[in-house]
This record gives structure tokens, sequence and C-alpha cells, in this order.
């Protein structure tokens, strides 16, 4: 079963200038913390420290564990987070297929297994028969939805959330707002979520940390 | 100013005129200037091939070139070492600029390695494979460096490292130009695609830095490299001065050969020489085919990997073993340039001293009497074709953007014709059509066979800025009054200040480096720096080919320096532009 995810004494700064905390949670698996601040407030950047892709012009300090592994001090391919972002960031040189095979672990085998495995997530999206599609021909929300379904192949112990919604018509993010938090409830994945469009907090349903801007 | 708006938001409303004649002639002529020589060249070295050359009395069509060429002594030698050194220069060279890139993209440091490699393709490939072997000759720097105390040896090891039968010296020499030429082409094409985000996914899925690169970047981008790919590849099958500088000297490689046979006193040896030359322009082409096969073939077997889903976390350690491989080319170039300066100003350099142990600028002295008039041609003859390069090249883009075509992409290719047809294979047929023309061993028949060469670079370099330049300031300068010319004169062309100049260094660069077009359009009378430098380098006196060589180098890395001192020297007082 999945472990809890959870940040001590997180600050992030720049130049000297603090950004963000220091911040303390901790989100069980199948729950939902949302960070809620205007642009430039440094909540991207604070997933990024999480994910372990900051860029080196911040400082940050905290520690932030899943259970009992501290990702500090591990490459982003190592950590096993799960990231969204505004972008769905498909490859577009492979297909929908592709994309979800190149996530699915190595250990899921023979082909055939890997192939089943493929439709079957498919399949529970809603996207049956997609397979073989060029991610350049789908639509925004099928593409959004291959991404997450993309994530979660890959087996994370926990998902983080960049505004994966704001680029979406505002009917397409219902269903969608509804599709992804179903899916991280689903799997029982520690999940944070950075936004600032209070529909998104209230559709997470769980602990809402309003950040201010500085 | 409500005019002035209305003009800026309404392209329509921006008059179409035809443009000037000039401005229309132009791409026809850009074209004519570097294909016709090309094509003329190619056949008149493909009909001696096969004895056809009536002014050396070949009137009959036949084999008898070729059964020439398979019975010369070396022949079956010489083919397989320009096999060998030219796919094992592509191969290396690519692996090592992919794993390079791979390694330092995401780093911040990735933009400033750029801009410290560029200089480095000033430097003509001559210069540098005499640095090199400076470098590596067994009393070279390197040997004298180790000696005595780490290799005992009390002499010069008695063997061959320069001119090797092996051919590796050559394909070490290329590699120090190729590897930060396909660097910096694999950076630019970087910036078509989203690639630091989706390395950033495919990082979250666990996969290692270099890895992810590899799976996730490289097929988009590859495309944008291809082209620069074959014309290394090209390059390598059919390079002359530095195989003449640094190959093996009996057999040499293919293209030496075709070169010394050209070169015969006896006349008759310029019939398998032409035969040679074709071969050579078939093994280019073929070896092009191949490699675009083996994509093909790599690629699909790619894809079916990536599927498998199977993380290598330890690939990073190939990407920075790329990059150590990279700068330690870095440093050997500039220790080559290094061995130059040294010997030029040695006075007495003695086995086994690390360094010269008497200072002189005597060498300086007693060479400047032979050094002016090349180096003054040289200056000439670069500077003439960059100008002719640039106003033609101007002509087309600023054709090309008052028309607001979309620009077909095929013209790329032909862009590339002189980079993927091999020198060999069109300067004899160039050079027996400028003597018909009674043009050869003129100045102005070498400015030409050299604009062949500068004016694709020149476009190359120049195409992507000037397109990319934001025409609504154009359209601003003619809403407010000034003419189409004023707009072209004040506005665009300050502007571009800085592609315009670097680009020009790029072309000034790629005339000094020129060897073989300037042996055969001047008809060996015509003497440039680097052609006395490859001549030269046969010799033994160190002094004076560090002397000529040196000053080689210098003249593209100087022009280098001012074209990019000088836009940031006028611009000091505007921030948005220095």
């Amino acid at each position: 079963m999945n472990a809890a995810l959870r940040l001590q004494r997180v600050r992030l700064a720049i130049g000297g200038r603090t950004l963000i905390g220091p911040l303390s949670a901790t989100v069980q698996p199948g729950e939902c913390l949302t960070l809620m601040g205007p642009s430039g407030c440094g909540k991207s950047s604070l997933l990024a420290w999480m994910a372990g892709t900051l860029d080196p012009v911040f400082e940050a300090e905290g520690r932030v564990t899943v259970g009992d592994t501290d990702l500090g001090p591990l490459p982003p391919e190592a950590r096993r987070v799960g990231i969204l972002f505004q972008d769905d960031l498909l490859f577009p040189h492979l297909s929908v297929a592709g994309n979800l095979a190149f996530a699915l672990p190595a250990a899921v085998r023979p082909a055939s297994e890997r192939r089943a495995r493929i439709e079957q997530a498919l399949a529970d999206a809603g996207l049956a028969g997609f397979g073989e599609r060029d991610p350049a021909t789908l639509s925004g929300g099928q593409r959004a939805r291959v991404a997450l379904l993309r994530t979660l192949l890959a087996q994370p112990r926990a998902l983080l959330l960049d505004e994966p919604f704001s680029k979406l018509d505002a009917p397409l993010r219902d269903e969608l707002r509804r599709f992804v938090f179903e899916h991280a409830r689903d799997s029982a994945l520690p999940t944070v979520l950075v936004t600032h469009d209070e529909a998104d907090a209230a559709a997470a349903g769980g602990a809402l940390v309003r950040l201010e801007a500085t | 100013m409500a005019e002035a708006l209305h003009a800026l938001s309404a392209s329509a409303a921006v008059p179409r005129a035809r443009p000037p004649w000039a401005l229309r002639l132009a791409p026809a002529l850009t074209l004519a200037a570097f294909v016709l020589p090309i094509v003329a060249g190619l056949a008149g070295t493909l009909l001696p091939a096969f004895g056809w050359l009536p002014a050396l009395g070949g009137r009959e069509l036949g084999a008898n070139a070729w059964r020439a060429l398979g019975a010369a002594p070396g022949f079956a030698t010489a083919l397989r070492l320009s096999l060998f050194t030219g796919w094992a220069a592509t191969v290396l060279s690519l692996a090592l600029a992919l794993g390079i890139v791979a390694f330092v993209h995401h780093r911040p440091w990735a933009r400033r390695l750029g801009e410290a490699m560029a200089p480095m393709l000033a430097m003509p490939h001559s210069a540098l494979a005499i640095g090199f072997a400076f470098l590596i000759l067994p009393s070279g720097w390197v040997a004298r460096a180790l000696s005595p105390g780490l290799t005992g040896w009390e002499l010069p090891p008695d063997v061959a490292t320069v001119g090797h039968a092996s051919g590796w010296p050559l394909v070490a020499a290329l590699l120090l130009k190729e590897v930060p030429y396909l660097v910096l082409m694999t950076l630019a094409a970087l910036n078509q695609v989203p690639a630091r985000a989706q390395v950033t996914v495919a990082r979250s899925l666990g996969y290692g830095p270099v890895q992810a690169w590899f799976a996730v970047v490289l097929p988009q981008v590859y495309a944008q490299i291809r082209l620069p790919v074959y014309a290394v590849l090209a390059f390598s099958l059919s390079v002359v001065d530095v195989a003449l500088i640094l190959g093996p000297g009996n057999p040499p490689t293919l293209a030496v050969l075709a070169v010394r046979w050209f070169g015969d006193p006896d006349t008759r040896w310029v019939f398998p020489a032409s035969a040679a030359a074709t071969l050579l322009l078939a093994v280019v082409a073929a070896s092009i085919a191949l490699w675009f096969g083996a994509e093909r073939v790599l690629g699909r077997w790619a894809l079916v990997l990536l599927q498998r889903g199977v993380r290598r976390r330890r690939s990073a350690w190939l990407g920075g073993a790329a990059t150590a491989a990279g700068a330690a080319l870095l440093a050997a170039a500039l220790a080559s340039m290094g061995a130059m300066a040294l010997w030029s100003l040695a006075a007495q350099w003695r086995w086994p001293d690390a360094l010269p142990s008497a200072w002189t600028f005597a060498n300086w002295q007693r060479q400047a009497g032979s050094l002016w008039l090349p180096a003054l041609t040289t200056l000439v003859v670069a500077a003439a074709s960059t100008l002719i390069s640039l106003a033609l090249v101007v002509a087309c883009l600023e054709h090309e953007s008052r028309q607001r075509v979309a620009r077909p992409s095929r013209s790329l290719w032909l862009l590339y014709l002189p980079l993927l047809v091999p020198q060999v294979a069109f300067l004899f047929g160039l050079q027996v059509l400028l003597v018909r023309l009674g043009a050869d061993g003129r100045l102005s028949a070498v400015i030409w066979a050299h604009l062949v060469f500068v004016l694709p670079y020149l476009f190359l370099s120049l195409a992507d800025p000037w397109r990319a330049f934001d025409e609504r300031y154009t359209r601003a300068a003619l809403a407010l009054g000034a003419s189409r010319w004023r707009a072209f004169w004040r506005i665009k062309l300050p502007l571009l200040l800085r592609p315009l100049l670097l680009s020009c260094a790029v072309a000034f660069a790629v005339s000094v480096g020129q060897y073989l077009p300037t042996l055969f359009a001047g008809a060996g009378r015509v003497a440039t720096l680097t052609t006395e430098a490859v001549t030269l380098a046969g010799g033994a006196d160190r002094r004076v080919i560090g002397t000529w060589a040196l000053l080689q180098a210098a003249f593209p890395l100087a022009v280098y320096w001012l074209a990019a001192a000088t836009p940031r020297w006028l611009f000091r007082r505007r921030k948005a532009l220095a």
C-alpha cells in the first residue's frame, strides 16, 4: 500500500528573498493537498523542487518524504514522483500506445501483457481503440487524459499536479477534474495540486493552503 | 498617429509593390553562382573518366581510365583507407556530439559551451591539422612534455604517428572540427522543440537524463541535423588538405591519390585521376544512401526498444564520458594552437625540453618577405568572396521576406550541394572550363571558386535570424513615411547587424580555409596562406611551418572576434541589442 507524502519546514527562496514557507504538511494516500496562490508566488517551483527539477537559481530547504524515503538526495528519475503540467507534453514521435508503453515499467512482460495493460488503461479512460492514434490527432481533453494515464502507468508513489486544467475550456475542465481526482483516489496516491483557480481547489476536496504573493 | 497604428495592425494595408528587378533576379543569380560551377565541373570530370578530353588527346569513350585506375599500385588500399577514415570520423563525431549534448543540454552552462566552441569552427582545417601534428609527432609537444621523466625516452621514439598507415591521426584531427560543428548544430535544433520539459517528464517516469534525451528529444531533432551529418560524412570521405598533412603517404587516401595524379607532369594520368574522382563521388553518394538506410532501420528498432520501458539509470556515465572526450578534444585543439605559436617564436627548442630554451621574433622577420603576398591574397580573396556572397544572400532573403512566400524546403538540399559533393569530383572539370574561358590562374577565378563554398555557409548562418526578424519594425518605418529603401538601410540592417557580421565571419573563415579550390582554380599560381602552409607542412623546419599556420589561423579568429565585438561596442548604450 502507498505511504503518505510529508513536507517538513519547506522554504523556497530566490536571491535571499523567501517565496514560500516555512511550510509543513502531511498528505495521506488518496488525499489531495491544494496550494493556491497568484502566479509568480513560487508554487510551481515548489512542485519542481519536490520532483527534483528545480532551477538552481532557487534556494530550497526542508525535507520531502514519501513513507520512509527522503526524496531530497534522489535524482528525479529515482523519486517515482509523477507530475502533470499545463501542457500534456505527449511525445510526438510515439503513438498513444507508444507513449504509454514508454511509461510502463520494464518488469511488465511479455509484450502481450504490456499491450493488454495499455488497452485496459485506455478502455477505463473511455479511449478504447485509441492506441495506434497519433497524439497530434487527439482533442485537448483526450490528450490530457492520455498524459494522466502515462503518469499513472509508471507506478509513481505520489502525484504532483501543476495547474493541469488551466488550458482547457470550462466544460472540459470539470470533466477532466473528476477524471484526474478519481484516478488519484483509486490509485491511493498522495496528491499535491497547485492552482490559482478556486474551482480546482473545491473539486480536489482536500486540505487547502493559501500562498501569499511576495 | 492613428494612421500609423492602423498601418501597423492591418498588414493588408502595406503596399505590396513589385520588388525591384535586382531583387527579383537575386535567387536565380545566387543559384547559378554556385550550382553552375558544380554541374559543369562534374561533367568536366565525368567525361575524362570515360576517356573524353580532346585537349589531352582523349577522343574515344571507353573504360580505359577505369582499367588504369584498377591497375594503379595502392588503389585498393587507398579506397579502403578513405572508407575507414570517412566512416570512423563521422560515426565517432556524431556519437560524441550527441553524447555531449545529452549530457550538457539541461545544465546552465550549455549555452556558454556553445559560445566557446563557435570560434573553433573558424579555425582552418589545415592549420588545426598542422598544430595537431606538432602535438603527436614522435618528437612533438606531448612526447616532450612526458620525456624523459615519464617515458624514459632519451631520444624521440622511432615510430610513425603522423602518417600512420591506420589513418587514426587523420580521424582524430577530423574530430577536432566535426564534434564542435555537430554539437552546435544540435544545440541550435533543440530550440525547435520543448526539449527541457519533455526530458523532465521522461525523468519523472524514471529515465535518467541522458537516456531521456536520446529517447525523447533526439528522434524529434534528428531531421534537422541530418544534412549537417551528411555534410560531415561527405567531407570526411573526401578531405584532401588534412589527409595530406596527417594521412598515410603511400598509398594515401583516394582523394589525395586523385589530386596527386591530376597534378602529375605526365598528363595521361588525368584519365585515371578523373576515374578516381568519379569513384569518390559514387562512394560519397553510396555512403549517404547507406547512412539514410541505417537511420531508418535504427529509428524503427529504437521505437520498439523505447516501448519495452527499460530504464538504464547508468546511461548518464556514457554522456559524461562523451563530454570528457569532448573536453579532451577542445584541449587538444587549444594545445595545437599553442604548439604552433611556440614554434613560431622559438629560437631553440631542444628535445626533450617542454618549452623552447630561447625565444625570438627572427622567424617572423625572416618569413615576412614571403608571407606578405600570400597573406594579402588570402585577405583579398576572402573579403571579395564574402562581400559578393553577402550581397547575393541579402538580396535573396530580402526578396523572400518582401514576397512573403513560403520558402521551398527543397532549396535547402541545393544549398548543401557544395558540402555534399566531394571537391575533387568537380574542381578538375571546373579547371578545364576555366582554361577554356582563359580565366584559370586569375584571382577572379579563385574568388569564384571560393564563392561556391562561401555562399552556402553564409546563407545557412544568416537565413534563420533574417527570417526571425520582426517585420513590424519595417511596417512601422513605412507608416512613418520612410521609403522601402530607407526602412531597409536605417532600420532592418542595423537591427540585424550582429547576425550579419557573424555570418560574414563564418564566410570569411570558410574562404581562408579553402585549399583545393585555390589550387585548382588558381592553376597552382595563386598562393594563399593555406596553400603555402599545406605545402610547407611536408617540410622539416617547424619554426617556418608554425609561422605560416599560426598566421593562417589568426586571420579568421581575428575576424570572428571583430564581428562579435563590433555590435557590442556600437550598441553599448542599447540594452536590448547589446
